[in-house]
Parts: C-alpha cells; sequence; structure tokens
C-alpha cells in the first residue's frame, strides 16, 4: 500500500519545492513514530 | 488523502521529541498543526488542531486556493473555493471557501455583484458562520 513519504528537512524541502515550484506541507506531530 | 498530500505537496514532518527548532522557527504552538508553505517558503495556511478526514482535505483544498490567490491566479483560485464548496459543502472550510470564491471572482473581474451574490449565498447556505457575518456588509 502506497504512503505518503514524509521528508525530515525542512530547508531541503523547501530547496526542492523551489526548483519544483511546488508547495510544501509541514505537519507538526507529537504522534508516536 | 495520500493523493492529496503528494500530488500537491512536499509534504515533510517534524516531530516534537526530534525537530523542537523546527516548532520554534514555524512558531507551532500546538499538535497536530498543518502548514502551507508556497515555493518561497512563504505560510499562506495554517491548520490547528485534529480534523476528520473529509475537513482535513478541504482544509489542504482552501490551503491550496490561498496559494492561488496570493499569486494573483483569481480564476483558478475561484474554481478552487467554488469546489470545496460543491465538494466539501459540510465541512467547517465551505463557509470560507465560499467568501474567498465572490472575493477571487472580484478580483479577476473588478465587478462588485459577485460580492452581493456571495453574501446571500452565505447566508442562505451558512446563516451561522463567521464568514457569513464578514460578507454581510457586502448585502445593499
Amino acid at each position: 500500500m502506497p504512503e505518503i513519504r514524509w521528508q525530515k528537512d525542512v530547508d531541503s524541502a523547501l530547496k526542492e519545492a523551489r526548483a519544483a515550484q511546488k508547495p510544501v506541507l509541514l505537519d507538526f506531530s507529537a504522534a508516536p513514530m | 488523502m495520500i493523493e492529496a498530500v503528494s500530488g500537491n505537496f512536499l509534504p515533510v514532518k517534524a516531530h516534537i521529541k526530534e525537530q523542537k527548532r523546527t516548532f520554534e522557527r514555524f512558531n507551532a504552538q500546538w499538535t497536530p498543526t498543518q502548514i502551507v508553505l508556497d515555493s518561497d517558503g512563504v505560510e499562506r495556511h495554517r491548520i490547528e488542531g485534529f480534523l476528520p478526514v473529509e475537513d482535513f482535505l478541504a482544509q489542504l483544498s482552501l490551503g491550496l486556493g490561498k496559494l492561488l490567490f496570493q499569486h494573483q491566479e483569481y480564476g483558478n483560485a475561484e474554481k478552487r473555493f467554488r469546489s470545496i464548496v460543491e465538494t466539501h459543502a459540510t465541512t467547517g472550510a465551505a463557509p470560507e471557501a465560499c467568501y474567498w470564491a465572490g472575493v477571487s471572482a472580484y478580483k479577476r473581474s473588478n465587478d462588485p455583484a459577485p460580492l452581493s451574490a456571495t453574501a446571500k449565498l452565505l447566508k442562505a447556505k451558512y446563516p451561522e458562520s463567521e464568514w457569513t457575518r464578514k460578507a454581510s456588509v457586502w448585502i445593499h
């Protein structure tokens, strides 16, 4: 079953977002990992 | 849910035990919180607290609508907001989307008629919403 591939590094994701012109969804969680 | 997230966003997760600095950087005070950032890293929408799936999907769509609006793509923003009203009519996001659909239509056309039509629609569909009260000034 496919899953969401969450990244952990915001700055790396923002670099990728700029290059891809895509927004970022930042999820703040306290759920057990 | 997976398509709504992965198809539209670069998803990033910050856990309170591992990334406290990220919480501080974006002023996240509670979990769960989701923030929509545009491709320049500017916050465009924030969701605080748990939501059932349909409400969450509607909020994500609202965030995408706000991104379009901020980029002055008013026609596309209006379509996005109207689709929320149609597809997620019973969610808390729907009256807000209805409001911003009217604003987008006004911004696109420079015609105030959509504002008063929106105010009447909100009054009929969501009489108790704060967005109806915000739009009440548009009824003449």
